[in-house]
């Protein structure tokens, strides 16, 4: 049963068109890896699903209905991470963590945890390097209980060891029943995958 | 609701992190009120008179001052789409901004007005009014401030536009706000003033979050 699909959407940035008939299904435990060139519609269409853009034609479903009949809903069920981390540098660690971890109900340690940042909890986001600060805005992904993660090159500055950390938590999100969308130009620690090329 | 209060305390924590661009909209007000004396000269006739005009022209301008980093920020670093899709949707946003921007400075404005209206000589019976006015004045600019900073998001100078975008939909509270001091001031009642100020934001506080939602939907596509 597929519970995302996109049904031939189009979508334009200003007076471009960006991509067009474009069709994707998402089963549940499902990932789906976005390949193409810089400027093909990667990041866009990302932000499609995560229903910040909105198509000029086509649907996006979910669960066969129209995703974005409940706009504010739909934002619960994604957790995207763009390249920009969105990380405040006048803010500790934990403390960019906490509005995540209000609006989940969930423990921003197990999440900083997950990602190796512990030991890093109350430091200022400032101190963090490029690499610890993509791990912060990875950790959200634990964080939520989104079905759904939205990852724009998720592995960008990491280690070859946060690499691998991340492929375990993509495989459990995965083993409960979650979808990953990837755009990426590096392989990620993903096993199993449905490709799709823009572009 | 609760996340409406979670964009809420992290927007206070964030100011608080961020004295210095919390304090520079009230020093700000004390400064420019203060010049007005040593410009007119310190006559109580003159200055007492024209006091309750001064106090809400340094507030308004005053207020204006944060609203450019109010979204702009959190566009600049991502953490606006991710408010976005926090399910309070954009309009609960835009509230919960404007509260904080009232809360930040709003209140500290309201705190110093007595002194600064004691320091400009304004007679004593109009006060109260002017306070009054203040406290739903400053409510509204708040609102509509937080209307007009989502709408020029994104814009290229959006810092340039806010003021002239703001400022006509303000011009009204500043009459109404004005003149209920004034009125008090002379001795007349200043009821119609703030009863037609409180008109306004019983239509500004479910307005202009709606209209601020939109924009604000624009503007992270």
């Amino acid at each position: 049963m597929d519970v995302l699909k996109a049904d031939g959407v189009a979508v334009f940035r200003g007076e471009r068109l960006v991509f067009r008939d474009l069709s994707l299904a998402v089963p549940a435990g499902g990932a789906l890896v976005l390949a193409g060139p810089n400027g093909s519609g990667k990041s866009t269409l990302l932000r499609l699903l995560a229903g910040l853009v909105r198509p000029a034609a086509g649907m996006v479903l979910w669960d066969g209905e129209d995703a974005f009949a409940d706009i504010a809903g739909h934002g619960r069920r994604v957790c995207y991470v763009g390249h920009q981390d969105a990380v405040k540098p006048g803010l500790t660690v934990t403390e960019n963590l906490r509005f995540a971890a209000v609006v989940s109900g969930r423990s921003v340690r197990t999440a900083l945890a997950a990602v190796g940042l512990e030991a890093l909890a109350d430091l200022p986001a400032r101190m963090l390097s490029a690499g610890q600060k993509r791990r912060l805005a990875l950790s959200r992904l634990v964080l939520s209980a989104a079905p759904l993660w939205l990852l724009d090159e998720p592995t960008l500055g990491l280690d070859t060891a946060a690499i691998e950390r991340f492929g375990g938590l993509l495989a459990e999100h995965r083993a409960a029943g979650g979808m990953v969308v990837a755009a990426t130009h590096v392989p990620l620690p993903l096993a199993d995958v449905a490709g799709l090329r823009l572009g | 609701m609760r996340v409406f209060w979670a964009v809420l305390a992290r927007d206070l924590r964030l100011s608080v992190r961020h004295g210095a661009d919390t304090l520079a909209a009230l020093l700000f007000f004390v400064a420019t009120a203060s010049l007005f004396p040593l410009a007119i000269g310190p006559g109580p006739e003159t200055l007492g008179r024209i006091a309750p005009g001064i106090i809400w022209v340094c507030a308004l301008l005053a207020a204006l001052l944060p609203l450019d980093r109010l979204f702009g920020a959190d566009l600049e670093d991502g953490s606006l789409d991710l408010l976005m899709l926090s399910g309070l949707g954009a309009s609960g946003i835009v509230g919960a901004k404007a509260l904080s921007h009232w809360l930040v400075t709003g209140v500290p404005l309201l705190l110093v007005a007595a002194p600064v209206a004691v320091m400009l000589r304004m007679p004593e019976g109009g006060i109260p009014a002017l306070l009054i006015g203040l406290l739903i004045g400053s409510l509204l600019l708040s609102l509509f401030g937080g209307m007009g900073a989502a709408i020029v998001l994104g814009a290229r100078r959006g810092g340039v536009l806010l003021p002239l975008l703001i400022l006509p939909l303000v011009t009204p509270v500043l009459i109404f706000g004005a003149a209920a001091a004034d009125a008090a001031a002379g001795g007349f009642s200043a009821r119609p003033h703030l009863l037609l100020l409180g008109a306004m934001l019983a239509a500004a506080l479910p307005l202009c979050p709606l209209a601020g939602g939109a924009a604000l939907r624009g503007a992270v596509e």
